[in-house]
């Protein structure tokens, strides 16, 4: 048990990112109504920038902005340790990561209003039902 | 299907749980992630490009085709919303409110168009009056949150921050504008082709400081063949390629942040939003 226990505490940001992850995939799923898949989406994403946020993470060290860098050409003789800075990759990959999933919402609500000018629902089992109603579009 | 999609996501939670035995620690300084290049960039990042931010010098030189294409994404996602959604038919009826009196009209005759300015303006089917407080609030802070954009975007080598974070701040600020007023305030103050114009000038931006490298004798985005371009100190012309490019990435990331809410909330008639 307490095995376990230590498991969890050492790699906690690990079981964090998959149960957002879960709860995204769970909505996406399950849910009917069009925006609430769409909300699941959004958190499935935030869970993926949380786990490449925290791989970059290392114990004692600090941003990945170099210190010291403005005092003259005498600074930049000292050396950088890379223990010292938290690794910048991750920051770079979420960085646009974040933009385009908020680009990538913006289309898929743009979709989503279509949906409701077309259908007048939101509701995918009604809107599956119109589809029946209707028919093949011609 | 619900019940269904409750197992499937057990099932899928348990194995990724099952996965992370693997996985290093938190905060291990000797993960996998963090022993190969990222080293590299840490050490010798300030040697190469002048750039105290990491973030920025791998982003936008050691990873700038990468982000080129990023932005093309942005642009792309501000251009399918406009087409998606843009509707160019007029529309039928017009509300318009007396301001002296606060007489409401209504003008189903689509061709009957009324001067709005000082004795009518123009309103929404759903108007409530706006608040003077809100309405002076976000007067007061839109130019704050405008200059601290620029601030973002214009330090991004030295803090934290560059062209995306600057540009989502500054559309932001546009948002705010249309949200404490109405749609058409914003849109008599940026014009929706200049909004179109920013967006695609962004992109070019990054690509064109990008393309003119290469008749300078340099690789695509290989900033050190701007030097005969730039004056100034040569030593720093990593630095000012980053921000020239830093400076397009927030132009195309405003403009597109504005198309895409403007299309969204009025369903793209661009005549009422929320």
């Amino acid at each position: 048990m307490t095995d376990l226990l230590t498991l969890i505490v050492a790699k906690y940001n690990y079981w964090l990112y998959v149960i957002l992850m879960m709860i995204g995939l769970y909505a996406m799923i399950a849910k009917n109504n069009l925006i609430k898949k769409l909300v699941g989406m959004n958190i499935f994403q935030t869970a993926i920038i949380l786990f490449y946020v925290s791989i970059g993470y290392k114990k004692d060290a600090t941003i990945p902005i170099i210190q010291n860098a403005h005092g003259g050409h005498d600074a930049h003789a000292a050396v950088i340790h890379a223990a010292d800075y938290i690794n910048p990759l991750p920051h770079v990959l979420m960085l646009t990561a974040i933009v385009v999933s908020v680009a990538t919402f913006g289309v898929a609500m743009a979709l989503a209003v279509r949906v409701y000018q077309r259908y007048q629902t939101l509701e995918e089992d009604e809107i599956r039902m119109r589809l029946v109603d209707i028919g093949p579009e011609k | 299907m619900k019940f269904i999609g409750f197992v499937i996501v057990c099932l899928t939670g348990a194995l990724l749980l099952y996965g992370t035995g693997e996985f290093p620690d938190w905060g291990d300084p000797a993960s996998p992630a963090s022993i190969h290049l990222s080293n590299h960039y840490i050490e010798k990042a300030l040697e190469e490009t002048q750039v105290p931010n990491l973030v920025t010098a791998v982003l936008a030189d050691y990873r700038g085709f990468d982000t080129m294409f990023e932005t093309a994404v942005v642009f792309c996602a501000g251009l399918a919303c406009f087409l998606l959604l843009r509707d160019f038919s007029r529309k039928k009826e017009r509300f318009y409110r007396h301001t002296a009196t606060g007489v409401i009209l209504h003008v189903k005759d689509s061709k009957k168009v009324l001067k709005t300015g000082k004795e009518f303006e123009h309103m929404d089917k759903d108007w409530v009056p706006s608040d003077l407080i809100i309405k002076t609030i976000c007067r007061i802070l839109i130019p704050f949150i405008q200059i601290y954009a620029l601030y973002v975007v214009a330090h991004g080598d030295f803090s934290p921050g560059g062209g995306f974070q600057g540009g989502v701040i500054f559309g932001s600020s546009l948002i705010l504008l249309a949200i404490s007023y109405d749609l058409k305030t914003l849109l008599s103050r940026v014009k929706e082709k200049v909004l179109g114009i920013f967006a695609a000038l962004g992109v070019l931006i990054y690509v064109g400081i990008g393309a003119i490298c290469m008749p300078m004798g340099g690789n695509f985005l290989d900033y050190v063949k701007l030097v005969p371009l730039v004056p100034g100190d040569p030593h720093h012309i990593r630095a000012l390629g980053m921000l020239g490019v830093e400076i397009g990435v927030g132009i195309a990331v405003t403009a597109a942040m504005a198309v895409i809410y403007i299309n969204i909330v009025s369903e793209g008639r661009h005549d009422e939003g929320l």
